[in-house]
């Protein structure tokens, strides 16, 4: 039968719509348990496309004949080979265009709401990775927040509802993703803002976001108000935006909490991290809508496909939220933590600025999940 | 690094996955049991491919040399070692052999598999003689000294002993089983 290219997009409408589908991994075992493509109603096999050179037929019992069949490999080559395979014995299969590696880079625009004013908020969702980047936009201006380093994917989106982009933000240095703050902020001449404390390092000029600062984006008075929030990096910053949104970077997620560990300073920012969590955050409107910088299972996913909760429902369910001992909490966020991100090490100096890696070994140090939480 | 041989070379550079396998797998049919595959690549994924797929051929994965952007795996094709019955009378297990070396006695550690295998781990200042060329080099060794001889399961090493006592050694000892269940120091490169 028929072999048909299925894009990233296509599929992320699926996982948004909770949709079937058997996906039939032709990746090594370990790269599969490592990181695959998450849906609620996905159905997975796993088995080499090195196992499958002398044929299909020995595993056509295990594809359904009345489901869809996607057939996904890390760049794509095996996967239309395997693909074209099924076709042969009679199947109707499709490939994921470009593989994981195009999985890994698609981002999703989701709105989440408007501003009080003439304005509209965005999430961009890493359907693939797991991070959540963010676009303020009023009055033809727009301000970015944790760009990924997919900057064109944000510069269409601007230039395709018209705004200019005079402001871009990282939340912290990133450990997991290469941000693309800096780059957007090069092209389109916006002013670059970081925490001081985390750019100590860095080899390049930006403006310090500092506990206070009110940046307005558009003439209509847009405030976004930054909160020193430290525990995930020593200068993890938060923001307030049009005190309706609560921008937490990786400090906050969905159900989950920041993890202290990826500076090599777990025990130092231990305090820092209870405090932001359990007086900072205490403090604020538990009306706002927290919009984190990742999530981490699909189960997070909103139905529309966005990630977000109002801070005062995180209070009541989010576990790292409701520690009371502080030894416990404590224990949660230096001991059995997750494995740490690929390549986290080098990815923080690639975000400093130290190395400048090309495209194809960004890409290499970014793959698999972002694991910056723990719960 | 010249002494790195392998009895075919394939070249798959610039070939994006499947490719590299494909051609491997396709080159490897041809090769005989127990010789050795160089696979050059220039896809980054061939080297936990070429790996994961060895292992579930039943092939030997030695190690990957990275050289800028040139991978070059090796691979030696499955044998039936195991099988051949053994045949010299003096033998030593790894655990004893372990304790010798330890105890740094004047001993001689001959690894006769193939320089492949011997490059990416053997045990520390073992002198490397693969069994195919120990009739002509046999004279590189000391005939008044112990001879441990190892290999991966204790079969090539064997017929190597069994080589050095025709040709009038007397001190020679088989390690058995060798490499595959070594535990003691080894060292790579």
């Amino acid at each position: 039968m028929t072999v048909n290219a299925m894009t990233s997009k296509e599929v992320t409408r699926k996982v948004f719509s909770k949709e079937e589908l058997f996906i039939l991994d032709v990746r090594n075992e370990s790269d599969f348990q490592d990181w695959k493509i998450e849906g609620e109603n996905f159905k997975y096999l796993n088995i080499p496309y090195f196992e499958l050179l002398d044929g299909v037929e020995g595993i056509m019992d295990k594809i359904p004949s009345d489901k869809e069949v996607l057939v996904v490999c890390a760049k794509e080559g095996s996967s239309i080979m395997v693909a074209e395979m099924l076709a042969d014995e009679g199947l109707t299969v499709s490939y994921l265009k470009g593989g994981m590696k195009a999985w890994s880079e698609h981002l999703e625009p989701v709105k989440v709401g408007d501003l009080k004013e003439a304005g509209e908020f965005y999430q961009f969702v890493r359907i693939g990775k797991g991070c959540l980047s963010y676009m303020v936009v009023s009055n033809g201006e727009a301000a970015i927040i944790d760009a990924t380093r997919m900057t064109d994917i944000y510069l269409e989106f601007a230039d395709s509802i018209g705004a200019k982009i005079t402001h871009v933000f990282d939340t912290h240095l990133h450990a997991d993703h290469i941000s693309g703050g800096r780059n957007i902020a090069e092209k389109t001449g916006a002013t670059y803002w970081l925490p001081p404390k985390d750019a100590t390092e860095v080899t390049f000029a930006y403006q310090p976001l500092e506990d206070g600062n009110l940046v307005e984006i558009g003439n209509v008075e847009i405030n976004i108000h930054a909160l020193y929030s430290p525990g995930h990096t020593i200068g993890s910053t938060s923001f307030i935006v049009d005190e309706k949104f609560l921008l937490s970077g990786d400090i906050l997620f969905i159900d989950s909490i920041g993890r202290p560990d990826l500076a090599g300073l777990a025990q130092d920012w231990v305090e820092d991290l209870r405090e932001s969590l359990y007086k900072r955050y205490r403090e604020l409107s538990e009306e706002l809508l927290v919009l984190p910088a990742h999530f981490m299972i699909i189960e997070e996913l909103n139905e529309d496909g966005s990630v977000s909760e109002k801070l005062g429902t995180l209070y009541a369910k989010n576990h790292g939220l409701n520690i009371k001992d502080e030894n416990e909490f404590r224990k949660l966020v230096t001991e059995n933590l997750p494995p740490q991100p690929n390549a986290y090490q080098e990815i923080r100096e690639t975000n400093m600025g130290k190395i400048n890696p090309d495209e194809e070994k960004q890409r290499e140090m970014e793959i698999g999940p972002n694991r910056c939480a723990v719960r | 690094m010249e002494k790195l041989k392998a009895n075919v070379i394939l070249d798959a550079k610039g070939l994006a996955c499947p490719m590299p396998i494909v051609k491997t797998k396709k080159t490897m049919s041809g090769l005989e049991a127990g010789q050795v595959l160089e696979v050059q690549a220039t896809d980054k994924g061939s080297k936990a491919d070429i790996k994961a797929w060895s292992e579930s051929t039943g092939h030997q994965y030695l190690g990957t040399l990275e050289e800028g952007e040139v991978l070059r795996h090796y691979i030696r094709k499955s044998s039936n070692d195991e099988k051949i019955e053994r045949k010299h009378p003096n033998v030593i297990n790894n655990s004893e052999l372990e304790r010798k070396l330890e105890a740094s006695e004047n001993i001689v550690v001959l690894d006769v598999r193939e320089t492949a295998e011997y490059v990416f781990n053997h045990i520390p200042n073992a002198i490397s003689i693969p069994l195919g060329e120990l009739e002509q080099r046999s004279g590189e060794l000391d005939k008044e000294k112990e001879i441990y001889v190892v290999c991966r399961t204790g079969s090539r090493s064997d017929l190597a002993a069994q080589k050095l006592a025709e040709k009038g050694f007397t001190k020679v000892i088989n390690v058995i089983p060798g490499m595959i269940q070594w535990c003691g120091k080894t060292t790579t490169l």
